[in-house]
């Protein structure tokens, strides 16, 4: 029976549905990021105060628009995507139950498209927490459970194909590293949707009358249940991607097996705790419960991030040492191929997502400095380091690989291609240090006027503050048009790329399978155990990878040093006990 | 030979970790521990903690409350909205509603006061600038804490959570006075 189609640039095996799925998730996913874009531009341009764009009813549910899609669908389709080609691809497995996969597709789409008619009908401009008791149309949640019960299914049928995989040995040895970290974003996918659905199914209810009361307080513990834990399915997501492009461009092995696969379960483990630090602010909630969950708990998640920060550029480091680029500490870095965007996409991934998103988190998920960060701005300023440049430059950077390989299409406009990674990071990450900044100076999120204007009373920022929303929207701007390149050159590839096989047309880039003929290969060839490697010594004093530990170090003393800056800030407020 | 290949050796747990990974371990371990510890410590040294005390409450009690301390203690009224000075260490209430923080505060720099807020429909975010303190007002619950003003001035109440079309327009004001 004709199933596998064999790569002959890559090796990589699909499966005839799972490649079909793949795709049209991959698409879904480039549908959502580019309405999130567009939406993107309005809430940019009018937080940014002189330009102040959109009239206040339309920026709420631009900003609204923007949060569900870029952070649920956009994410969430590619994540989906990335499950199948971690299954079945790599361990070189027939997908499971493609049916039941067909199925999710189709109520993640339908979920999606039912949230966002709620929101454009213009009466669920609730934001994408939809705090209880600001209500939304019932077809808003509806549409929200609907698109989680699609991605349930896709989470088992990933699942099921790893059993599948082990069954029927298409792989020896354990699963690969990429693959036990789609697993870790796998599971903490399923607990997520089942915190989203005890209690989106209830709010639904309370917004077509059958239940008379949400208590508020109860809505923001559970809702973060679902609102964090989906973010740390990206963190678990992208760190793989990390691996696989570090493992697809050089060759590259995890430094220790160990290591890494412990770090993910680390994840699994108390990642799903820290989501107590959005509520760290709220009434009846114990000063001992929040020190628990954010330090115990956040921290060995934290420590499992730490641990992938130093794995992941130090099996990059250790593969380049091997083919000789073994001059002082960073000949391996400076002579990567910084114009290949899979790369510049991944390494600026992760260099943000560490410097920029991971201290910033763990600064204000501390429980007294929360108190001078809560709400302001500089809480999106933080969630868009690590998912709009740590999830998604990484999911750009794989794209980028998946387009041959998958679509067998090159690339359209190469060149912009090259410069797009750069010039959404650089945009994304003036944007993000100056919300910072303006969040210090207490500029308030998801507000529509920073001058208040129609209020009684009146209250004025510093003229800073102004300046620096100004330059966040600069920075904004740059990086909506860095997204657009990167649309650009996807569609652009898909629709014109010039084509790798004479069978990927038209309708191919969009999901439907080549001729019978061209997955000739019934029964894959068992996925080896990766060759062992001669005991040598590649870097200096007894390291493996003595300049990825000076990175780390770098980080450490940033980390450190603007921990104690906030505490010496928070000590300087009124006193409260 | 990747990390999207099986690991090369079968019992893949037993393989000796190398020296830079048990460093950096070690550190970040280290480094978690210091954070851990600093909560505590400033829960013992530090000014500025939340206080755990709230009570479940509703808009009608809460109103009744506020209502109280208005009558009681209501000094000049300033854009419609009373200003309230209540005497120093007593307990003090502010509102939050669509759109508005009601009602002003008057209190005198170096005292202490009990101050409670809640809301009365959806959720607001108290934030008293420029001082930059962030809490959550949720309906149904006041939170009960001490504040105490370090200096003379007029300070704003900005809502920082998202309540609706007139949220840009919800300010309230506290007043310190030198004593």
């Amino acid at each position: 029976m004709a199933r596998f189609r064999i790569c002959p640039d890559s090796g990589f095996y699909f499966d005839r549905s799972a490649e079909s799925l793949i795709k049209v998730n991959a698409v879904a996913a480039a549908v959502s990021l580019l309405f999130a874009g567009i939406m993107a531009l309005g809430v940019i341009l009018t937080r940014w105060q002189d330009v102040h764009l959109l009239p206040a009813d339309r920026f709420y549910q631009a900003l609204t628009l923007h949060g569900i899609n870029a952070l649920i669908f956009w994410i969430i389709f590619f994540e989906i995507a990335i499950l199948y080609f971690a299954s079945s691809t790599l361990l070189r497995c027939r997908l499971a139950a493609p049916r039941w996969a067909w199925l999710g597709f189709v109520l993640m789409v339908a979920g999606a498209v039912l949230n966002n008619i709620a929101v454009l009908r213009g009466r669920s401009s609730v934001m994408m927490t939809s705090y209880a008791p600001m209500q939304a149309e019932p077809s808003f949640y509806l549409g929200l459970i609907v698109f989680a019960v699609g991605a349930l299914i896709g989470c088992f049928v990933f699942l099921g194909t790893l059993v599948i995989a082990r069954d029927e040995k298409t792989y020896e040895g354990s699963i690969p590293l990429v693959t036990f970290g789609a697993l870790t974003a796998c599971i903490i996918a399923v607990f997520t949707i089942a915190s989203g659905a005890i209690i989106l199914i209830p709010t639904w209810l309370w917004s077509i009358g059958y239940i008379n009361h949400i208590d508020a307080a109860m809505y923001r513990l559970i809702w973060w249940g679902l609102g964090h834990s989906s973010q740390q399915i990206n963190v678990a997501a992208h760190v793989s991607v990390w691996y696989l492009i570090a493992g697809v461009l050089f060759g590259a092995r995890p430094m220790s097996e160990k290591v890494s696969r412990t770090a993910f379960l680390l994840y699994i483990l108390f990642l799903q705790l820290a989501s107590a630090h959005h509520i760290l602010v709220d009434p009846g909630i114990s000063s001992e419960w929040k020190v628990f969950n954010t330090s115990y708990a956040m921290y060995l998640a934290v420590l499992a991030s730490m641990i992938h920060g130093l794995t992941v550029p130090g099996s990059v480091e250790v593969a380049q040492r091997r083919k000789g680029l073994t001059k002082g500490m960073f000949e391996w870095l400076r002579k990567a191929p910084w114009g290949n965007p899979v790369f510049s996409g991944f390494f600026l991934s992760l260099v943000i997502f560490g410097f920029i998103g991971g201290i910033t988190g763990v600064v204000m998920g501390t429980e007294q400095i929360n108190l001078i960060i809560h709400n302001t701005i500089y809480v999106p300023a933080h969630f868009h380091a690590t998912v709009a440049v740590g999830t998604t430059l990484a999911f750009m950077a794989l794209t980028y690989l998946l387009i041959p390989v998958l679509f067998r299409r090159e690339l359209f406009l190469p060149g912009i291609a090259k410069l797009q990674p750069y010039v959404f990071s650089a945009g994304m990450t003036l944007m993000i240090l100056f919300m910072l900044g303006a969040g210090t100076l207490g500029v308030s999120r998801r507000h529509w006027d920073m001058a208040f204007t129609g209020s009684l009373l009146s209250f004025e920022y510093p003229g800073t503050a102004y300046v620096m929303m100004a330059v966040a929207g600069i920075g904004g701007v740059l990086g909506v048009v860095g997204g657009a390149m990167y649309l650009v050159v996807t569609v652009g590839s898909l629709l014109f790329g010039r084509k790798k096989d004479p069978e990927a047309g038209l309708l191919q880039s969009f999901g439907f399978p080549m001729s019978s003929g061209r997955y000739g290969v019934a029964r894959a060839e068992p996925l080896p155990m990766a060759p062992r490697l001669s005991v040598e010594e590649h870097g200096s004093a007894g390291f493996e990878a003595p300049g990825t530990f000076v990175l780390a170090m770098t980080l450490l003393v940033a980390f450190v040093i603007y921990y104690f800056v906030n505490w010496d800030y928070l000590s300087s407020v009124w006193p409260l006990r | 030979m990747t990390s999207y290949m099986p690991p090369s050796e079968r019992v893949w747990w037993k393989t000796p970790i190398g020296r830079d990974e048990v460093l950096w371990i070690g550190i970040a371990l280290v480094w978690c521990l210091v954070m851990f510890f600093m909560m505590p410590y400033w829960h013992i040294y530090g000014k500025q903690n939340l206080s755990n005390e709230a009570y479940q409450t509703n808009a009608i009690q809460f109103q009744a409350k506020v209502d109280a301390m208005v009558a009681a203690h209501q000094v000049r009224e300033e854009a419609h909205i009373p200003v309230v000075r209540p005497p120093a260490g007593s307990d003090v209430y502010m509102l939050g509603r669509l759109w508005q923080w009601y009602p002003i505060l008057e209190l005198e720099k170096g005292q202490s006061y009990r101050l409670h807020l809640s809301s009365m429909d959806w959720q607001h975010g108290f934030s008293l600038q420029p001082v930059n303190i962030n809490l959550q007002v949720v309906p149904g619950y006041e939170m009960v804490l001490t504040v105490e003003p370090d200096q003379a001035g007029e300070y704003s109440v900005v809502c920082n959570e998202y309540c609706g079309i007139g949220h840009h327009m919800m300010l309230g004001k506290i007043y310190v006075t030198e004593n």
